[in-house]
C-alpha cells in the first residue's frame, strides 16, 4: 500500500547548516496512507531535523516534501496538513487539559461548545475523560503525553509526527504506551511518522522503517525484513544484536558461494547476486546453536572458549572467544529451573549455524 | 552516648555560627525599620525616647496637605512610570531573546548600562536633557509630573527587561512550534504562549518599577520643581526642617503599602500556577 498511495514525498531532501554540517544529506522517500512509519538512527543521525522540515519548523536546503500531493515549500507550519507530539509534549502549562486540546480547534476558528465536544471526545479517546478541567502541573508526565496526543489528533490531520515520544517514560510505561500507539494509529487511520533512536520501539510499533545514518536513509524496509535482511553492515549492527566476522569470496560452487572467513575457515554458503571481494559475513545470536561436541557437517561451526556469562532471568548471554581473538555471542534459554549455570565461563563449546543463515553484507 | 549527638555535616540549624548569622542579618536589615515604626507611635515630639503610645502622629500626617499631595504626585508617577515600564522592558527583552542582530552584544550592554551608571549621574544627565529640549516645566497637574515621569521610566525599565529576560531564558522553544503547529500564526503564538510564560516576569518587573520609583529620590530631585514635590521629597524637607514622629508616620504608611503590594503580586503569582522567578 506505502508506494502506490503515499501521503508524503520526500524528494531529494537535503539540510545543510551554516558552516557546512550535513544534517540530512539528499533523501528520498515515500510514506503510505495509513501507515505507522518509523525515522530510526543514532543521535545525531539527521531523523529529527527530517522530522522538523515536514513539519515546516526547519527550511530545506535543497529537494521538496510533499503532501498529499501538494508542495510544501514556503508553507508555514500553522498553515500545513499535519500535527506533531513534541518531544518535551509542549503541553501549554497555564491551560486546563480541555483549553490545551481545543487550542487547535480555537485556532480554526470553531466555536466554543463544538471544540469542547470534540476535545472531550478526544480526551476519551486517549482515557483522560474527566481530566478536563485539571492544570498540566497535576499530570503525570504519562498523562501529560497523552494530553499532547489528543490535542495534536482531535484536529483530524492528514498525518501525525510524533518526535521520540517514548523516551522521557520509564520501561513498563513505555512498553504500555507502545501498545497504545499502535491501537490509537488503528482506531484512527491516520498516518504516523515517529523518530526514534530505539530499534525495539520501532520494530515493535512500524509498519515501515528508514534506518538513518549520518543523515542518509540505509535502508527502508518492513521491520522482519530489516532485521532478517540487512542491506548494509550499519542496519545489520544497529538492528538487534549481530555476530559479524570479515570474509572474501574465493569462488563459485553450484549456487553457493565460497567463502573465506576469518576464524572459521573455508564455508559454502548460497549466494546473493553481485557477490565479491571483501565482504562482510554475519549471523543473529538466535541462529546459533551451542554444543559441547563438534556439530554435525554442513552446518557452519565456529569453536572458542566462553569468556563471560550474562544472566538476564529468561535467558542468559554467552560471549565466545577463540585463541586469534575473533568473538561470537548466543543467548540460551533458561528453560529449567535451576541455579546452575548451563555454561560456565571458560567452558570449551562449538557455536554453529545453518549455512542458509548467513547474511552476506557488502557494504 | 557523645557520639549520638554529634551535628550532622548538614544539620545547619545545630551551629551556632550559623544561628548568629541568621540573627545578625535579621537584626541589620529591620532594627532601624523597627525603630522607625516604634517612634511613630510615641507620644513624645522628640526622636530620642519613646513615651506612652499614640495615632496623633498618623492622624497628623494624614491631615497635611502638603503630604497628600506630594503623596499623590508619588503614586501617579509610579503607576505612570511602571505601566509604560513595563511594556517598552518586555518588548526589550522579547527583542534580546528571540531575535539575533549585528551588534546584539553592544545593544544589550547598552540597554543594561543605566543600572550601574550612579544615579546622580544620571540625575544631571536628566537635568541637563530637560534644560536643553526646553522641556515645559509649568504644565497644569498632572502633566507637570511629566519630567519625573519620563526619568522614572527611563532608569527602570531596564530593571524590567533584565527580569523578563531572564524568565524567557527557560522559555521552552517546543511550546511555541506546538502553538504554530496547532494553527497559531506569529503574532498568536506570542499571545497565546510567550506572553502567559512572561507574566511572572512582569509582574514581578513591574513591582521592581514601581517601588523604585516610588522610592526615588535622588534623580527626582534633580527633575522636579517647586509644585512637582514627591513623597521621598516631602519626607527629607520635613526632616530638615523639624524631625517629629510624623516623619516616621508618613513612612510607617509607605512601608506598610509597599509590603501589601508585594504580598498582593505573590499572591496572584502563586495563584497562576507558576512559580516565581527570582527577581533581582
Amino acid at each position: 500500500m506505502s508506494e502506490h498511495d503515499p501521503i508524503i514525498q520526500v524528494r531529494g531532501i537535503t539540510k545543510r547548516y551554516p558552516g557546512g554540517v550535513m544534517a540530512v544529506d539528499d533523501v528520498t522517500l515515500e510514506i503510505g496512507r495509513g501507515e505507522f512509519f518509523a525515522l530510526l538512527g543514532p543521535s545525531g543521525c539527521g531523523k529529527t531535523t527530517l522530522l522538523r522540515m515536514i513539519a515546516g519548523f526547519e527550511i530545506p536546503t535543497d529537494g521538496d516534501i510533499l503532501i498529499d500531493g501538494v508542495s510544501m515549500l514556503g508553507v508555514q507550519p500553522n498553515k500545513r496538513p499535519i500535527n506533531m507530539v513534541f518531544q518535551s509534549y509542549a503541553v501549554f502549562p497555564h491551560m486546563s487539559v480541555l483549553d490545551n486540546v481545543a487550542y487547535g480547534l480555537k485556532m480554526d476558528g470553531i466555536g466554543q461548545a463544538e471544540r469542547n465536544k470534540s476535545a472531550e471526545e478526544a480526551l476519551d479517546m486517549v482515557k483522560l475523560g474527566g481530566y478536563g478541567k485539571r492544570l498540566p502541573s497535576q499530570l503525570s508526565g504519562g498523562q501529560r503525553q497523552r494530553v499532547a496526543l489528543a490535542r495534536a489528533l482531535v484536529k483530524r490531520p492528514k498525518v501525525l509526527l510524533l518526535d521520540e515520544p517514548l523516551s522521557a517514560l520509564d520501561a513498563k510505561l513505555r512498553e504500555a504506551m507502545q501498545i497504545e500507539l499502535v491501537r490509537l494509529q488503528q482506531q484512527v487511520g491516520i498516518t504516523f511518522v515517529i523518530v526514534t533512536h530505539d530499534q525495539e520501539e520501532a520494530l515493535s510499533m512500524a509498519n515501515r522503517i528508514a534506518v538513518m545514518e549520518k543523515g542518509m536513509v540505509r535502508q527502508v524496509a518492513p521491520p522482519a525484513e530489516l532485521y532478517e535482511f540487512p542491506n548494509c553492515r550499519f542496519v545489520a549492527d544497529f538492528i538487534g544484536k549481530m555476530n559479524l566476522f570479515e570474509g572474501k569470496v574465493v569462488g563459485i560452487a553450484g549456487e553457493d558461494v565460497v567463502l573465506d572467513v576469518k576464524g572459521i575457515g573455508r564455508v559454502d554458503v548460497p549466494a546473493i547476486p553481485g557477490i565479491e571481494g571483501e565482504i562482510g559475513v554475519a549471523v543473529r545470536p538466535e541462529k546459533l546453536r551451542l554444543d559441547r561436541d563438534q556439530p554435525s557437517t554442513g552446518r557452519i561451526a565456529f569453536r572458542g572458549q566462553v569468556s563471560d556469562v550474562a544472566y538476564h532471568g529468561d535467558s542468559s548471554w554467552i560471549f565466545i572467544q577463540d585463541e586469534q581473538g575473533h568473538s561470537v555471542m548466543t543467548a540460551i534459554q533458561n528453560e529449567e529451573r535451576s541455579t546452575a549455570p548451563k555454561v560456565a565461563v571458560g567452558d570449551q563449546v562449538w557455536c554453529s549455524w545453518s549455512p542458509g543463515d548467513t547474511l552476506l553484507l557488502r557494504e | 552516648m557523645k557520639l549520638r549527638n554529634a551535628i550532622a555535616p548538614l544539620e545547619y540549624s545545630r551551629r551556632w555560627s550559623l544561628r548568629s548569622i541568621f540573627l545578625a542579618s535579621l537584626v541589620f536589615l529591620y532594627a532601624p525599620i523597627f525603630v522607625l515604626i516604634a517612634f511613630s507611635f510615641s507620644e513624645s515630639r522628640r526622636l530620642i525616647n519613646i513615651k506612652g503610645f499614640t495615632f496623633d502622629w498618623y492622624v497628623k500626617a494624614f491631615n497635611n496637605s502638603d503630604l497628600q499631595l506630594a503623596f499623590a504626585n508619588s503614586l501617579s508617577i509610579a503607576f505612570i512610570s511602571t505601566a509604560v515600564s513595563v511594556i517598552l522592558g518586555a518588548m526589550t527583552a522579547l527583542l534580546l531573546w528571540r531575535f539575533r542582530f549585528p551588534l546584539k552584544p553592544v545593544y544589550e550592554g547598552a540597554v543594561a548600562l543605566p543600572i550601574v551608571i550612579p544615579e546622580i549621574c544620571l540625575g544631571v544627565a536628566l537635568l541637563a536633557f530637560f534644560a536643553r529640549v526646553g522641556w515645559p516645566s509649568d504644565l497644569p497637574w498632572p502633566l507637570n509630573l511629566s519630567q519625573i515621569t519620563v526619568s522614572h521610566i527611563a532608569f527602570s525599565f531596564p530593571f524590567v527587561a533584565m527580569v523578563v529576560r531572564a524568565r524567557l531564558s527557560n522559555f521552552n522553544r517546543e511550546l511555541e512550534e506546538a502553538a504554530k503547529d496547532l494553527g497559531a500564526g506569529e503574532w498568536g503564538a506570542i499571545r497565546d504562549v510567550i506572553i502567559p510564560h512572561m507574566k511572572p516576569g512582569l509582574v514581578a518587573g513591574g513591582l521592581l518599577a514601581f517601588t523604585l520609583s516610588l522610592d526615588d529620590f535622588v534623580i527626582t530631585f534633580f527633575t522636579s520643581g517647586p509644585d512637582t514635590v514627591t513623597f521621598p521629597l516631602k519626607v527629607y524637607s520635613m526632616v530638615r526642617f523639624s524631625v517629629t514622629p510624623e516623619v516616621n508616620a508618613a513612612s510607617t504608611i509607605l512601608i506598610v503599602i509597599t509590603v501589601v503590594l508585594t504580598a498582593v503580586a505573590m499572591w496572584l503569582q502563586s495563584k497562576s500556577g507558576d512559580k516565581p522567578v527570582a527577581g533581582h
